[in-house]
């Protein structure tokens, strides 16, 4: 063992390098996690001389280690003596950054990033852009991968001849025969080209973009439509339409539809970098195209965006544009042989309401919210039905509501729980909306039903739902309406029910407020710590521990007390810990 | 949606089985964003032949010429009468070219390789199911199969006609050709997988020039299989391809195949998919290892390095791929990895799963191990003893228990005097592996304890070694290391 009978002060090395050495992975995971806590013990002299040159060289490791070690170091900085001294977090860092495994190397790439922002200029030409040069370089395709990463951090920083060197590499890179590379430099470009100088943007990252842009592969091709935008939005206007346009129509009509799809996912950051003249002549068409594009993949992308787009058109042709382009091409949507596409247009589409107003909403997109409200596939009902907020503003939801009835009623008694659930989520939205009226008549009796749903999340979220309701509603309605229910419900010879209301009390109690809570749910609550069933006992204790706060002192020692003396002195032990639990939590010990 | 049994509604969860199977077979039409206008109707030419000798190759340039016509197989109903022709020429097409000599002029070429690109090379549609779980679901398949399936077939026949001439062809089956081609593997039609392998296969004998090339952009595919999207369904297919190019390889192996194993083959283990394709890959090292002996220990290594950990299926894979090499090992490789391996191997016997301690168990009835095992008993019981003993103790699977007591008996018989030794320091040696983990849990403490104090320290005093000092004086560290060395000893 390394100085076991030298220098004393050698041993806290000696324990790490021995842990790091286990056989169990985890073991060794845990003490790389713990370097700071090495390095600290150490001092900064002899982390340097001594502890990184021995992680420099035992880099071969599980993934998992070498990722934790990645981390750590971006870190280290204080650790090595500050920023005078951060060069030394370099070799490791390195070896890292040419691993294999994408997680670590990237995980190594953010820790340079991060230590490249502490060098001063003059380390940075001499220690880091040297790094940069070799993994650029490098034999095998994951230094070169990270290299791509690295270029951008230290080209502000550098000379102008070093400037010149890493605008070589780049480029190299950009042509590199292995498709992986090329997607590395793909993806930075937009990142590259914001530290470059405008002439350089031109005459460099312009055929760069170019010929990305025609890779042979289309994950290649994909990647340059998002450098496109980064890239448009540094251009000014009028070098645009020469520079930009001929690729990013390229790209919109590209024979694979991953690129198509590219350009739909980034339409509306698209649209914002070009402008609104080239949005006009040329982003709207290509939009039509890609809204009847023949993947469903591309059409379901562009639909999502239907509602950003329109928003961003410019003010004085906005209506014209969408009457008569979009909206043609949004009703075909409708009735998309696809559930995506309907599903992706449904959650967009009621914001065409605030954009067209009150008239055109009526007229246009009203059979529309209709259709989709009779839709087959639920997803589809469930967004019109979210999104209702919309809507409500522009023409009011009366409007709707007759169809919106049924449509409510079905997804309610869907066959899929997950969809009961999500329709219950809306219900405080649709409630508030609608009125307390409209609510009483046609939805409580459906409110009501999911308590004694047969899934208990449904249960669970339907008690939720009552809970909000009432906060919207006030206390009096819900002693009307809600109450009485919830507390016949008390008696129902199947004691999941019965748990229902104690779970319902538990959500009641504080909307209700003192008075209903102590004079009609408190007695029922009592009553029932005498069920055969232990799981409704112990879920008393529960409850009654959960309303005690909003119980006064008389109720809670005089009724209260004796109950959960009792419950704790049950036969059984779960009964028994929740009723001390609560005695103690109540403080009526 | 209508009729929704109770069951069905109790637990909202409709078994697996039970959607698979309201699904129909889906197909699926290719990708194809088509500039093209709407199909033009084909009208029928004279057939091949009746016609002279001196217009049959006019006839076929024709006939190519008129297969390019594409055609939407989504609508089942229109152009039915030009799709018929068209069938029914590929079927002559094909016929023409495996059963006539001298049909293959020069000239020809060009129009052969534009008619086969035309049709098969098309962008893949976007899957239909994207947990498509190639084991249990129906794969989706091509629509325009009745077509491109005698594309292939002609573009096999034209392959392996006697007068075809690779120097010629060269031009056009280049390395753009073979890109397409190889990006095709993604499709998820097994039948169209299966013709694609044969073809590449026959390029790859017949284009010498294009062999490092294929190599090449099969690694990428590979690499960009494991470390970028997990996702490629031509997988199986190009290892097997490999396989008989790795049984192909002069000795001895390039740096280039080696790092192919090395960097390519061993990280294909790590994908969530190997079950598909674990067959052809288990046999791709085998190869290697057969052709050269010295890469043992770096395979084993590298599979150690991959071990699953929380996979059990994937483990009973290794386990098999383990005993595939073990099978041709030579015993000086053998004594190399011995340790490290049955490390493992102990580890496997002792989980608690029983299909992986059944499958490491099962080692021990196979002959060549075993002598393996017996040569070696000295180094491999003492690895083993100790999670045999306990699991015989502990295991809940009685056939895994009934197992462990057969191999603790042959390994008893192999050294009788180790084993006795072992067993009466069993007690003694856990109490010890206890210890030891409570001191390290100690040292961790305390060295904890130490950041906190040095944290203060450092802040004040930018040579940490102080801070050490001051608290071996105060004893902490001084203690605790004393006790780390009574460990080492």
């Amino acid at each position: 063992m390394a100085g076991a009978d030298g220098d004393d002060s050698l041993y806290p090395i000696a324990v790490l390098i021995d842990e790091l050495r286990n056989e169990d992975v985890q073991l060794r995971l845990n003490s790389i996690k713990k370097l700071s806590t090495i390095a600290l013990a150490l001092g900064v002299e002899r982390t340097r001389t001594e502890l990184l040159p021995f992680l420099t060289d035992t880099i071969y490791d599980e993934d998992e280690v070498l990722l934790a070690l990645a981390e750590q170091l971006g870190n280290f900085t204080m650790l090595v003596g500050g920023p005078e001294y951060v060069h030394c977090l370099l070799p490791p860092l390195e070896s890292l950054a040419t691993v294999e495994e994408t997680v670590v190397r990237d995980k190594a790439v953010e820790s340079l990033r991060k230590i490249s922002q502490e060098h001063s200029p003059v380390d940075l030409e001499v220690h880091f852009e040297p790094l940069v040069k070799r993994l650029a370089s490098g034999d095998w395709f994951t230094s070169r991968t990270s290299a791509c990463g690295l270029f951008s951090v230290c080209y502000p920083r550098v000379s102008s001849t070093v400037k010149a060197e890493i605008r070589q590499h780049f480029r190299t890179l950009c042509s590199d025969d292995t498709p992986m590379v090329r997607r590395a430099a793909a993806s930075k470009l937009g990142e590259f080209a914001k530290v470059l100088e405008l002439d350089y943007v031109k005459s460099d990252i312009i055929s760069l973009f170019t010929a990305l842009a025609s890779d042979e592969q289309d994950s290649v091709r994909l990647l340059a439509v998002e450098a496109c935008v980064s890239i448009a939005t540094l251009l000014p206007q009028e070098d645009l339409e020469t520079l930009v346009m001929p690729t990013l129509r390229q790209a919109a009509e590209d024979k694979s539809w991953r690129v198509r799809y590219m350009v739909a996912d980034k339409f509306s950051e698209l649209q914002k970098a070009v402008g609104p003249e080239i949005t006009k002549n040329d982003l709207v068409p290509a939009f039509q195209n890609l809204l009847k594009d023949c993947e469903a993949e591309v059409r379901a992308a562009a639909a999502n965006k239907v509602k950003e787009f329109c928003e961003n058109l410019p003010e004085d042709s906005r209506e014209q544009i969408i009457m008569t382009h979009i909206l043609p091409c949004v009703k075909e949507l409708v009735s998309d042989t696809n559930q995506h596409v309907k599903s992706a247009l449904a959650s967009v589409i009621m914001g065409l309401s605030t954009i067209l107003g009150k008239d055109n909403t009526i007229e246009h997109l009203l059979p529309l919210f209709l259709a989709q409200l009779k839709d087959e596939c639920p997803e589809v009902r469930l967004n019109i039905i979210s999104n209702l907020d919309c809507v409500n503003e522009v023409i009011g939801i009366r409007q709707l509501s007759q169809s919106l009835l049924p449509a409510i009623v079905e997804l309610a008694e869907d066959a899929k729980w997950r969809v009961r659930l999500a329709i219950i989520e809306y219900m405080p939205l649709l409630a508030g909306q609608l009125g307390v009226e409209f609510f009483d008549e046609k939805l409580n009796t459906l409110c009501m039903a999911w308590l004694i749903d047969h899934v208990y999340a449904i249960r669970e979220a339907a008690t939720c739902n009552l809970m909000k309701l009432v906060e919207k509603f006030g206390a009096e309605w819900a002693q009307n309406t809600i109450v009485p229910k919830v507390l016949g419900m008390a008696n129902d010879p199947n004691y999941l029910h019965r748990m229902t209301t104690l779970f319902c009390i538990n959500a009641l109690s504080e909307a209700c407020g003192q008075d209903i809570t102590t004079k009609q749910m408190l007695p029922v609550v009592l009553k029932m710590s005498n069920d055969q069933v232990a799981n409704v006992r112990f879920n008393v204790a529960k409850s009654l521990q959960k309303i005690g706060p909003v119980l006064d002192s008389n109720a809670l020692q005089a009724e209260v007390k004796p109950v959960l003396e009792k419950l704790a002195t049950d036969t059984d032990m779960d009964v028994k810990y929740f009723a001390q639990e609560a005695i103690s939590v109540l403080a009526l010990a | 949606m209508s009729a929704i049994s109770a069951s069905e509604k109790v637990d909202g969860f409709t078994r697996k089985s039970v959607r698979k199977a309201q699904k129909q077979r889906k197909s699926q039409g290719s990708s194809q964003y088509r500039t093209q206008s709407a199909p033009v109707e084909l009208s029928p030419l004279p057939q091949l032949k009746d016609a002279p000798s001196t217009e049959q190759q006019e006839l076929f340039t024709q006939k190519l010429q008129q297969c390019c016509m594409l055609f939407d197989f989504f609508d089942s109903v229109t152009d039915l009468k030009s799709k018929e022709i068209k069938r029914a020429t590929l079927n002559e097409l094909v016929d023409y070219v495996s059963t006539n000599r001298g049909v293959l002029v020069e000239s020809a070429y060009p129009e052969i390789t534009d008619m086969i690109c035309t049709n098969i090379f098309r962008t893949l549609p976007p899957s239909d199911n994207p947990d498509f779980d190639p084991e249990e679901d129906e794969p989706t398949l091509e629509a325009s199969w009745p077509h491109i399936q005698l594309v292939y077939e002609f573009l096999l026949r034209f392959l392996e006609n006697p007068d075809f001439q690779p120097s010629i062809a060269k031009r056009y089956i280049d390395q753009k050709f073979v890109l397409q081609l190889l990006e095709l593997f993604d499709s998820e039609d097994p039948r169209e997988r299966d013709f694609l392998k044969t073809i590449l296969h026959r390029i790859y004998g017949k284009f010498l020039g294009l062999r490092a090339f294929i190599r090449k952009q099969i690694n990428n595919i590979f690499l960009r299989f494991i470390y970028e999207t997990e996702h490629f369904n031509g997988v199986a297919e190009l290892l097997e391809i490999l396989g008989s190019i790795i049984n192909g390889f002069a000795l001895p192996l390039k740096s280039e195949h080696k790092q192919f194993l090395m960097k390519v083959l061993i990280p294909l283990h790590t994908a969530k998919a190997l079950s598909l394709f674990h067959a052809q890959l288990a046999y791709c090292v085998v190869q290697f290892l057969e052709k050269d002996p010295t890469l043992t220990e770096p395979v084993i290594r590298g599979l150690l390095k991959f071990w699953p950990k929380t996979c059990s299926q994937k483990e009973v894979m290794f386990l098999g791929e383990v005993e595939e090499i073990l099978d041709v090992i030579e015993p000086t490789q053998f004594k190399k990895i011995q340790e490290p391996l049955f490390k493992q191997i102990s580890k496997c016997v002792a989980n608690p799963h029983f299909q992986v301690a059944e499958r490491a168990l099962y080692f021990w009835n196979n002959e060549y191990i075993l002598s393996l095992i017996e040569e070696n008993i000295d180094k491999i019981l003492p690895i083993m003893f100790g999670s045999l003993y306990r699991i015989s103790k502990e295991h809940w699977n009685p056939t895994i228990v009934a197992l462990v007591y057969n191999v603790l008996k042959t390994l008893m018989e192999m050294n009788c005097t180790l084993f006795d030794e072992l067993t009466s320091s069993y007690k003694a040696d856990r109490q010890r592996e206890k210890k030891k983990e409570q001191e390290r849990d100690e040292l961790w403490k305390n060295l904890e304890e130490l950041r906190l104090n040095n944290t203060t320290l450092v802040q004040n005093n930018s040579h940490g070694l102080p801070g050490v000092q001051t608290l071996r004086k105060k004893g902490t560290l001084g203690v605790l290391l004393g006790r780390w060395d009574q460990i080492q000893n």
